[in-house]
């Protein structure tokens, strides 16, 4: 067991950086870093959803605090790393409440559904409306539709001079985006993770086990927003401006999207799903004859009708039935030449 | 004096808005279990489709009540047959694959339309109460959502078609077995739905400027409304309607309008936590 672990982890490593060393030659490393932050924002909502069967419809609403939370405190701190740190602690937080109030009230798929679709809107509500000079957190004003402008982006951890941006942030999101996927890697193999896929199966099998559902759940859910938020505050730094839309319905869609088409209950598949769909808006965005939403629901509506497991089970799927076929018609020939002979 | 009724009347007509904009929805949901995300995306539609009537020469009030719906209704019974009818049973499904329509309305729109604003004027002109001036349209609005309401709960108690249909709610099987397809009484119950949200959005449509992504704004409203309510199809849409709407105007009135907004939404929030399976589950147990 431990082997195969390690050698897993070797394997993710080892494809990282032959990916790292290979990208940058095909895309330009600006857009490459957002790929990279959605495709961790695409890994939150696959692990909350794909193996703890939460179906969260405001994983933007934690990417948008996240966000948010980094530009506020990078303005008050005139430095990043804590910022970066709040980034994270904020929206889990948040998480950690939100998913208390709701999975200890037992609320049922659609509710959760609602729930967390209600908070994104409350969210990009209020943001949008913080336009007065009224709305002050410390030094940063919210700004209102505008959005938070000019904020200290990433530096290296003490000297608020030394930015990191264009290619280095590149290398630093990848890095960082390395160690989340080694930790959720790590979190599934675990004995929380493996209950958490219980719980996706078999909620009251596992709550007869003995086993607190409610409090895996919420806490399932704020390491699926923590690991959002980080994404947000990456988000900021490489945008250099946070605004409402952030918060927007279309954004938490978008993430949905990323999950259905690229596959839920695996690792890759949201990771895949985010980062390819991000470029194909990119390329159609460079088009004005269709229209990118008319694309984007074109594919869900497709992906939902007729390949409803996603990209990576499916592709997955057949390979591993080849494969066994394979194997198959080989011991056949095997067994043949031995009645031959 | 005049202010206690123009607050009573602006409160009236956030409920009846609300009641207008869940009742496709709640049709569609108390029927079958769909819930229906391109809902918002209907009201849209029929938004447009009033206004193309409208400047092809239709008197208002037609292409309103009739034109809108029809057409809507229409779109809706394409979309069930290609979409939605593969999909009964599987909640979660039908919610993506909605959504994924919603935007795929959005852009269709947005190519035809184009993303500007079109709008028309209100047909009834204001008038004042006391020192304040009240917008007449308002009254249609509130006149239309009751008689909606009426009919609704006149066909579903009253008429034939309103036993069956109440029938495949409670037991599709048992319908089925007595002689009545299910699919058909899907598909006629989805016509209706998509009818209702094209009126909602036809009737709406002169008091918000349209564009494309209006639909956004309602579907969440409506969605809330419809999941609050509860199993009761009328009285849920009602009871829930109410709430919301006197939130909503009392939190307006008191501070401002966005915070009546997102009063509205925590006042959602909480009641899902109290009664999660909605008012009417608790309350009016067994009324339609």
């Amino acid at each position: 067991m431990r082997s195969v672990d390690l050698r897993e982890y070797v394997w993710a490593i080892a494809v990282a950086i032959a990916l790292l060393a290979v990208l940058p030659f095909l895309v330009d490393t600006y857009t490459l870093t957002i790929l990279l932050i959605y495709a961790m924002l695409g890994l939150s909502l696959g692990l909350i959803w794909g193996y703890g069967g939460i179906l969260c419809f405001g994983q933007a609403a934690f990417f948008g605090l996240g966000a948010y939370t980094y530009a506020i405190a990078a303005i008050n701190f005139g430095e990043s790393t804590i910022p970066m740190l709040l980034g994270i602690l904020v929206p889990a937080a948040f998480a950690l409440m939100l998913g208390a109030m709701m999975f200890y009230g037992r609320l049922g798929d659609v509710y959760l559904g609602v729930i967390t679709l209600v908070v994104t809107l409350i969210l990009f509500k209020f943001m949008n409306s913080t336009a007065g000079p009224q709305y002050v957190i410390g030094n940063a004003r919210l700004g209102g539709f505008n959005g938070i402008p000019g904020f200290q982006t990433l530096n290296v951890p003490g000297y608020p001079d030394a930015y990191l941006w264009g290619d280095s942030l590149f290398y630093v999101v990848a890095g960082v985006m390395l160690l989340v996927y080694l930790f959720v890697t790590w979190l599934l193999k675990s004995s929380f993770g493996r209950i958490a896929v219980g719980i996706r199966e078999n909620e009251t099998r596992i709550s007869l086990m003995g086993y607190d559902i409610r409090a895996r759940k919420t806490i399932l859910f704020a390491i699926g927003a923590s690991i959002a938020g980080l994404a947000g505050a990456f988000f900021a730094n490489w945008a250099e401006i946070v605004t409402p839309g952030l918060f927007s319905l279309s954004q938490s869609a978008e993430i949905i999207i990323w999950c259905i088409v690229g596959g839920l209950g695996t690792r890759f598949g949201p990771m895949i799903g985010a980062a390819g769909l991000a470029y194909l808006k990119f390329l159609l965005g460079q088009q004005s004859m269709i229209d990118n939403t008319l694309i984007m629901g074109l594919i869900l509506v497709l992906f939902v009708l007729f390949l409803p497991k996603g990209l990576v089970p499916a592709i997955a799927g057949s390979f591993r039935s080849t494969v066994k076929r394979r194997r198959k018609s080989n011991r056949r020939l095997r067994s043949r030449g031995i009645a031959d002979a | 004096m005049d202010l206690a009724v123009v607050i009573l009347v602006e409160i009236v007509y956030a409920v009846a808005s609300l009641v207008l904009i869940s009742a496709g929805l709640a049709v569609v949901f108390g029927m079958m279990k769909v819930i229906n995300l391109a809902h918002g995306e209907f009201m849209m539609l029929g938004g447009y489709a009033t206004i193309t009537a409208v400047n092809l020469g239709v008197n208002v009030f037609i292409a309103m009540i009739i034109v809108a719906p029809f057409v809507v209704g229409i779109i809706g019974l394409i979309v069930e047959r290609l979409v939605i009818r593969n999909l009964y049973g599987r909640l979660v499904d039908t919610m993506l694959a909605t959504w994924g329509l919603s935007l795929l309305f959005i852009g269709i729109v947005t190519m035809v339309f184009g993303n500007t604003t079109t709008g028309i004027s209100t047909p009834i002109s204001g008038f004042p109460i006391g020192a304040y001036q009240v917008n007449g349209y308002n009254f249609f609005i509130i006149l239309v959502a009751i008689l909606l309401v009426v009919a609704m709960y006149a066909v579903l108690k009253g008429t034939r078609v309103g036993l069956i249909a109440r029938g495949t709610m409670q037991r599709a099987d048992m319908a089925s077995a007595l002689g009545y397809s299910p699919d058909r009484v899907y598909m006629a119950t989805f016509f209706v739905g998509s009818a209702l949200s094209g009126l909602a959005g036809a009737v709406l449509a002169p008091l918000v400027g349209l564009v494309p992504s209006t639909g956004g704004g309602y579907i969440a409203k409506a969605f809330i409304t419809v999941i609050s309510g509860g199993p009761s199809l009328v009285v849920g849409l009602l009871s829930s309607a109410g709430v919301f709407g006197l939130v909503n105007q009392v939190f307006t009135f008191a501070l401002s309008p966005v915070v009546g907004e997102v009063a509205l939404l925590i006042a959602a929030v909480i009641l899902l936590r109290l009664l999660p399976q909605g008012i009417t589950a608790r309350f009016f147990k067994g009324r339609l």
